[in-house]
């Protein structure tokens, strides 16, 4: 397995673990989680200074009933959530976000595809598939933009990213992503607001991408 | 929390639910959630806690983290009405041994962890309890908690050389 140059924020891994990151991100984020040692680690150590503020929170007494009312409920039947695993080069909270639906590729143009996992106003998550040497046109963000390669790898004006490297892009950033030659690259990419690019055409094209 | 996961064994979670349920309470009703509905969220924690005893794992995590991480997704879970994508689980070998003085790592890194916070300086402490309790987003912690959390965190030195030890055992 390759070594992974590019990781999760820290920050971005404390947001993780209190749950206030938007969803479209939290798929990227558990993702990358799925396939990084480092940040599987990090993840867990900002899981336990959370449970520090819990153990240290003010106790509220409980209604005496709450109890009995648990306990009661230990032996009925339930139905176990179900456990998406990785699935070729899909980690399992992308099989998650899938929902048992297999992949859908719309084409984008000159070989570019995509699927939309989710899309809400506080933003998007979807897969693209680049072809080896293609370059996904210029944009910059209104947001920040996470995208974790999957497969093959890409390079832009920051550097170059392999399978289980986390590209985060925000709005000072104005990049072109191209597709290194070989294998196709498939990308999991999430926004916090909607993409600006800088040709025109593709801005006349994003409600209909809704990129 | 090991024999309600081994032996289901209901006076453990008795005594684990006389232990976390209030202060689960008190966790929950400061994000501003009334009393009843507070614990509403304690019986759904606690029930999954009973159900998902299997997958807790004390090489890893503390009691107190993992029930931390169960929370939160359960109460963001029910008020947004979906489910928090969570990383796959750690496939470990059936059989492998547990390793007593990795156990004690965890604990004692959580003592650590409890010195580090007690020494921070109040409002530095009260930014981290905001983060931790779901208040603040990824660029609010970066910007406003960033010198405390470093602080804490470097008292958390093992979490790697955990998992390299974990997956060392793990089949090729």
């Amino acid at each position: 397995m390759r070594v992974i140059t590019h990781h999760t924020p820290d920050a971005m891994l404390a947001a993780y673990a209190a749950g206030n990151l938007p969803y479209a991100f939290a798929v990227v984020v558990a993702s990358h989680v799925s396939l990084c040692e480092q940040c599987r680690a990090a993840l867990e150590a900002h899981q336990m200074i959370g449970g520090v503020v819990l153990e240290e929170t003010g106790a509220v007494g409980v209604s005496a009933a709450l109890k009995d009312d648990i306990l009661a409920q230990l032996d009925a039947p339930f139905t176990p959530e179900p456990v998406f695993e990785r699935t070729g080069a899909y980690p399992g909270p992308v099989m998650e976000a899938l929902k048992g639906r297999p992949i859908r590729w719309k084409t984008l143009g000159m070989g570019v595809r995509q699927d939309i996992l989710s899309a809400d106003r506080n933003g998007s998550v979807r897969l693209l598939y680049i072809p080896p040497g293609q370059a996904v046109p210029d944009h910059g963000h209104n947001g920040v933009e996470l995208t974790l390669v999957l497969q093959g790898s890409f390079q832009d004006e920051t550097g170059r990213f392999g399978v289980g490297d986390l590209e985060v892009a925000d709005e000072a950033l104005e990049h072109t992503p191209i597709a290194v030659e070989g294998e196709a690259c498939i990308c999991l990419a999430a926004t916090d607001g909607s993409l600006k690019f800088r040709a025109l055409m593709p801005r006349l094209l994003q409600p209909i991408f809704r990129i | 929390m090991i024999a309600v996961r081994d032996t289901r064994d209901r006076s453990a979670f008795v005594k684990l639910f006389d232990h976390f349920a209030p202060r689960l309470k008190g966790f929950v009703m400061r994000s501003g959630v009334s009393s009843h509905q507070a614990e509403e969220i304690v019986q759904d924690v606690m029930l999954t806690i009973w159900r998902r005893a299997s997958t807790f794992d004390p090489h890893r995590a503390q009691v107190s983290a993992w029930i931390y991480q169960i929370a939160r997704n359960r109460q963001i879970d029910i008020a947004r009405k979906e489910n928090r994508p969570m990383p796959e689980e750690l496939k470990e070998e059936p059989g492998s041994a547990s390793d007593a003085s990795q156990i004690l790592g965890v604990e004692q890194e959580s003592v650590y962890l409890k010195q580090a916070l007690a020494k921070l300086a109040p409002e530095q402490r009260e930014m981290i309890e905001k983060a931790y309790l779901g208040e603040l987003t990824h660029q609010e912690i970066s910007a406003q908690t960033g010198l405390a959390l470093g602080t804490v965190k470097s008292r958390i030195r093992l979490g790697l050389e955990r998992l390299k030890h974990e997956l060392k055992d793990l089949k090729p």
